[in-house]
């Protein structure tokens, strides 16, 4: 009976978070589309929530100054992914190696100390000037920042692997290959599943601060050339796809990481061992 | 008190075991430590905090190396770790992310027995410490005292000649662990394994064990007494506390043992106030 009573109950609850969530979202679209149309603040700087949807529907239907829309979405897509692979597995490479020879770390740790410390978008200019305007360099700059996250995360995760374990594995006749496979990856895996997620918003970052500084194709570059022109319902546009972009491949990391941590509890995942 | 042993399992030889400090200072732990223990016993250690009862396990199992003297297993000195211990640990040290079925036959595995056997065997161990038709679940989803019991099938899949046990049950609440001690006693008791049982209740060391071995208070301790239990087997731990025989066996062990924990406890007292 209270079962009954409370289900509904439930779904009104729902119904009403979700009402006031959409109603935040239009009240804020709708006083910035009214204080634009109103002439109380200049659309010419802050855009207007029509003006961007035109843009949208114009790029999707003519195609940008550049070429078509999903040309430049891919562009950038194809960027991000790849620098997001090459990033992800020199990073477990290298966290692995210096994570388990206190020997290669002592003598790389100053190395990598140095080149962390520099904000690596200033690599940008050197990786245009090496590699052009094409897709290399902003690969180049996706890798390098997506390299340290993922590279700290497996050094940790494999030099703290709870000294019991391995204790227990190698009493139950462990040898160092199955310490490799049995102890220390699968616990490192856990760190390197939540530096995914940190890893792919990089990567994105580095793709379009790549583009930004000079390309021919991509978001952005579709940014840059609106901001050059001061067309700020463009850059909004621009803006707008690369979140829902962003936002699908997050929950795509999500659904790789259910699948491959799938012995870890569900809320207390960051409970000591 | 101490009898020879004919051919002694574990063999304790004069052994002297310091730590490395932080700062670079020795910190002497166990000191002229002699005991032997045979083929086929159950051996309790007993003492107070920090008197060096798992650091006793870990020379055996040959975690680590001893300072001075010898710690012989099957009359081989100990030199790094041999295939004859099992070791179950004062924490859970299960394998997260393996079910219980690869828990369990994760020792075989790494022996180099192939997959599907190593199943197959790890399965009938499963079902022996009372697991069965958890085979799948993950340590996070059973309970500390199911969580034991992988950690029992899990050390005694490979047959060890002997059994190092640091505190086991010690997390467990006081029905689950009667239940699992008697189901310990009973394993062990088909496998003739020697057994090396460090606990620091002096009741659960009577109730279980062949011979209890005193150490002094730490640091720097040494052997103070070793007893022989002549209880009958087989033993419920529950039941046997009501013997006569319990109750002089364990009055006779508290006078050794209580003087012990007083000079630790002072030791400890006086260090922090200084």
């Amino acid at each position: 009976m209270n079962g009954s009573k409370a289900a509904p109950r439930r779904n009104l609850r729902n119904v009403l978070d979700l009402t006031l969530q959409w109603s935040i979202l239009a009240l804020l679209l709708g006083s910035w589309e009214l204080f634009t149309r109103k002439q109380w603040v200049d659309p010419f700087f802050f855009g207007q929530p029509t003006g961007i949807y035109h843009v949208i529907v114009t790029w999707m239907r003519e195609g940008t100054a550049v070429g078509p829309l999903w040309e430049q979405v891919t562009v950038t897509l194809e960027e991000t992914v790849l620098s997001f692979i090459i990033g992800v597995l020199f990073g477990i490479v290298a966290g692995f190696l210096l994570g388990r020879s206190r020997w290669l770390s002592v003598i790389f740790a100053p190395y990598i100390r140095v080149i962390n410390a520099i904000p690596r978008i200033v690599l940008a200019p050197l990786f245009i000037i090496w590699l052009g305007l094409g897709m290399a360099s902003k690969v180049a700059l996706g890798v390098t920042l997506v390299f340290f996250i993922v590279f700290y995360n497996v050094f940790q995760g494999v030099r703290e692997v709870d000294r019991n374990l391995v204790n227990n594995a190698r009493i139950l006749g462990a040898a160092e290959r199955h310490l490799v496979w049995h102890v220390q990856l699968p616990s490192a895996l856990s760190w390197i599943i939540s530096s995914l997620h940190t890893s792919f918003g990089f990567a994105l970052v580095g793709a379009v601060v790549g583009e930004f500084l000079g390309a021919t194709h991509g978001l952005g570059y579709l940014i840059a050339m609106a901001q050059g022109t001061f067309n700020t319902n463009a850059v909004f546009a621009a803006m707008i796809i690369l979140s829902v972009t962003a936002l699908v491949a997050d929950w795509l990391v999500s659904a790789l990481e259910r699948r491959l941590i799938g012995w870890r509890p569900a809320a207390a995942s960051e409970r000591a061992a | 008190m101490s009898q020879s042993i004919a051919n002694p399992m574990i063999q304790f030889m004069g052994v002297d075991k310091h730590f490395v400090r932080p700062d670079g200072q020795a910190q002497p732990v166990l000191r002229n430590l002699n005991f032997a223990i045979a083929a086929g016993e159950f051996c309790a250690i007993v003492g107070p905090t920090g008197c060096g009862k798992s650091t006793t396990l870990n020379l055996t199992a040959g975690l680590e190396p001893a300072t001075a003297g010898e710690v012989r297993v099957m009359g081989q000195a100990v030199r790094g770790l041999h295939p004859n211990c099992g070791y179950m640990f004062q924490t859970d040290a299960s394998f997260p992310w393996k079910s219980v079925l690869d828990n369990v036959a994760a020792g075989l595995i790494f022996r180099g027995m192939d997959k599907p056997t190593a199943r197959s065997r790890a399965q009938e161990w499963v079902r022996r410490v009372g697991l069965a038709g958890f085979e799948h679940h993950y340590p996070h989803q059973i309970s500390g005292g199911m969580k034991k019991r992988v950690a029992m099938a899990q050390s005694l899949i490979t047959e060890p000649k002997i059994l190092l046990m640091d505190e086991p049950f010690a997390a467990l609440d006081v029905q689950t662990r009667a239940l699992m001690e008697n189901e310990l006693l009973s394993l062990w008791s088909e496998t003739g394994a020697s057994v090396l049982f460090v606990t620091h209740d002096l009741e659960e060391a009577i109730a279980m064990a062949d011979k209890v071995i005193v150490l002094s208070a730490g640091p720097n301790s040494t052997l103070k007494a070793t007893y022989q239990i002549d209880l009958p087997r087989p033993r419920n731990v529950t039941e046997i506390k009501f013997e006569p025989a319990f109750a002089r066996t364990y009055q006779q062990i508290w006078e050794d043992l209580k003087s012990e924990v007083m000079i630790s406890y002072e030791r400890q007292q006086s260090r922090a106030t200084a």
